[in-house]
């Protein structure tokens, strides 16, 4: 098992990171910290920036420009030591596919320096919680997508990094396994307080799992605050209202601050959910029931249509389309 | 140092072991230099059983010298899917992961070598048992380095495939016959005989032809050390270099 280093106070910190591929500037400039043991996701479309962040914060590619130091160590100047201390699970599979799981979990902890005993105790151990007893001795080509990312994972935990970058981890998954994988995550980092850093162009993935969104575009953060503050930040909460006839929608607009459209009355307001049935009463007692009711909380998707005016959903389209199953 | 020979043969083992798993890809590979003598030795004039001795170590070196320059061809496969990529991230040494996957390529042919020697032995061939493990020695340094350049025309390659194989196919031939391996290059035209001498696969040729036969001490054996360690060298400079500029 890798020492845990409690001395670094930001796991990552990089200054002015930037990378440029002749003429594409697919990372321009970026300032990030992160503290051990936060579990951060970097959001944004395809091409935004993210993988190839993560590329250089793994010690894959020189920086084209700026500094980052990971885990306490330098990505250029020290590789060794930031290759100790971090755990990669790329987009691609880790696995080779003519090999058997075990044996590459063995390999990859003898590539770690683990003795073959320890080893192949911790691919024992590996296999077990990942519940890939029945497959591990199988070729790797036989494997499901999902059991090919189970074995994955297992790869990237051989060592116990304190530090874990995931490069897309569920894409091409199926929604049961995206949620499996996500438990898998969350329950490693319960148990081991191991920082995670991962890039997603999944917004409930972000939503539901980090407790930090960075929201990356051409090759810039342009947000980073926790899902709910960027959601009250950037576009907050709406309550929709429906009336049974115009004139009652005429008359709860002037009760109400609201933008009118027909029988719709459409509110911007913070705290929604706590608010509505106050607002319902207050309409009552002025003479203007409402009919209907909706309640509308802003999803990640509106942040990032405010942020830059795109749709992410557009650019994650494609990748839904592969689905893999188990 | 001990880390990079620890390094090495995580990385060898990995390679061999869907190998050792599935032998029968092997055993039909071993077969095939063995009928590939059977059908050409006889066109050579006879000179009462001296053709073998020129010719076993001429086979043995085209065996290692086909088998390491496909180093690069399963490096293709596991770049495209991923593995490679989580290779890079660990804190393998770089040299090992070319030396690594070079051995995997050259020691299966040693044992091929091996039992190309036993089965010659009937038929008057003879050879001298320390030169021709150190014969090896020189082969194998020739052969990792032509590994890593290999590694490093896969990474080159990476989404063209084509360009691995076009490169590697081009240049295998004009090597091997340039070096004297199958036909003499003493009787050839001038030009011909400059070529090959600019060639270090002639050298490593000769060297072997030496060592097989005992003549440890020689000039030959000099020239293919040098020749060896020389494209050892390059070819580990360049597949290291080649790995960090990767992207």
């Amino acid at each position: 098992m890798a020492a845990k280093i409690n001395s670094v106070d930001h796991m990552i910190e990089t200054r002015g990171l930037t990378k440029h591929f002749k003429d594409v500037r697919a990372v321009d400039g970026i300032d990030l910290s992160v503290r051990p043991g936060e579990l951060v996701a970097l959001l944004g479309p395809n091409g935004a920036g993210k993988s190839t962040t993560l590329r250089m914060l793994t010690t894959l590619i020189p920086p084209t420009a700026g500094t980052a130091t990971v885990a306490g160590f330098d990505v250029v100047r020290q590789q060794r030591e930031v290759r100790l201390r971090i755990g990669y699970i790329g987009q691609g599979n880790g696995a080779g596919h003519s090999q058997r799981g075990r044996d590459e979990l063995i390999s990859q902890g003898r590539a770690y320096g683990l003795s073959v005993h320890d080893a192949r105790a911790r691919a024992a151990e590996l296999i077990e919680s990942l519940g890939l007893a029945e497959v591990a001795d199988r070729r790797v080509s036989s494997l499901s997508g999902g059991q090919r990312r189970r074995l994955d994972i297992a790869m990237g935990l051989i060592h116990s990094p304190e530090l874990l970058f995931l490069d897309e981890p569920s894409t091409g998954l199926d929604p049961q396994n995206r949620a499996n994988l996500q438990e898998h995550i969350l329950a490693l980092r319960a148990r081991h307080e191991t920082t995670i850093v991962l890039t997603t162009h999944y917004l409930d993935e972000a939503d539901s799992m980090a407790e930090r969104v960075i929201v990356v575009d051409h090759g810039r953060i342009i947000a980073d605050d926790s899902p709910a503050r960027l959601k009250a930040l950037e576009v907050g909460d709406h309550i929709l209202l429906g009336f049974s006839s115009e004139s009652d929608a005429v008359g709860a607009a002037g009760v109400l601050q609201g933008e009118r459209v027909g029988r719709q009355l459409r509110l911007n307001l913070p705290d929604a959910p706590r608010r509505a049935p106050g607002i319902l009463d207050d309409l009552r007692a002025a003479g203007y029931p409402a009919a209907e009711i909706e309640v509308i909380r802003p999803t990640l998707d509106d942040v990032f249509l405010r942020l830059t005016g795109r749709s992410l959903r557009e650019g994650g389209a494609a990748a839904d389309k592969e689905l893999v199953e188990v | 140092m001990t880390t990079l020979i620890a390094d090495t043969s995580t990385v060898f083992s990995r390679e061999l072991r869907p190998l050792l798993r599935d032998p029968f890809t092997i055993i039909f590979s071993m077969v095939q230099p063995l009928v590939f003598l059977a059908l050409f030795t006889p066109l050579l004039p006879d000179e009462g059983g001296r053709q073998l001795q020129w010719f076993v170590p001429g086979i043995i070196v085209m065996s290692c010298l086909f088998a390491c320059s496909m180093t690069g061809s399963n490096l293709l496969f596991e770049i495209q899917t991923g593995s490679h990529e989580r290779m890079l991230v660990t804190p393998l040494r770089r040299p090992a992961l070319l030396i690594g996957r070079a051995l995997k390529e050259i020691v299966p042919m040693f044992a091929q070598a091996a039992l190309i020697v036993v089965v010659c032995l009937p038929f008057g061939f003879r050879f001298d048992l320390l030169g021709a493990v150190i014969g090896l020695v020189v082969l194998g340094a020739f052969c990792i380095g032509l590994g890593a350049l290999s590694y490093t025309l896969a990474l080159a390659s990476k989404n063209q495939e084509w360009l691995f194989w076009t490169v590697q196919q081009t240049l295998l031939f004009p090597l091997l016959l340039l070096a004297g391996v199958l036909l003499p290059i003493d009787d050839g035209p001038g030009w011909l005989r400059a070529l090959a001498a600019g060639n270090p696969l002639s050298y490593v040729v000769d060297a072997e032809r030496s060592l097989f036969n005992g003549d440890i001490w020689s000039s030959s054996t000099f020239g293919g050390v040098i020749a060896a360690s020389v494209v050892a060298a390059i070819g580990l400079s360049a597949g290291v270099r080649a790995m960090r500029r990767s992207d």
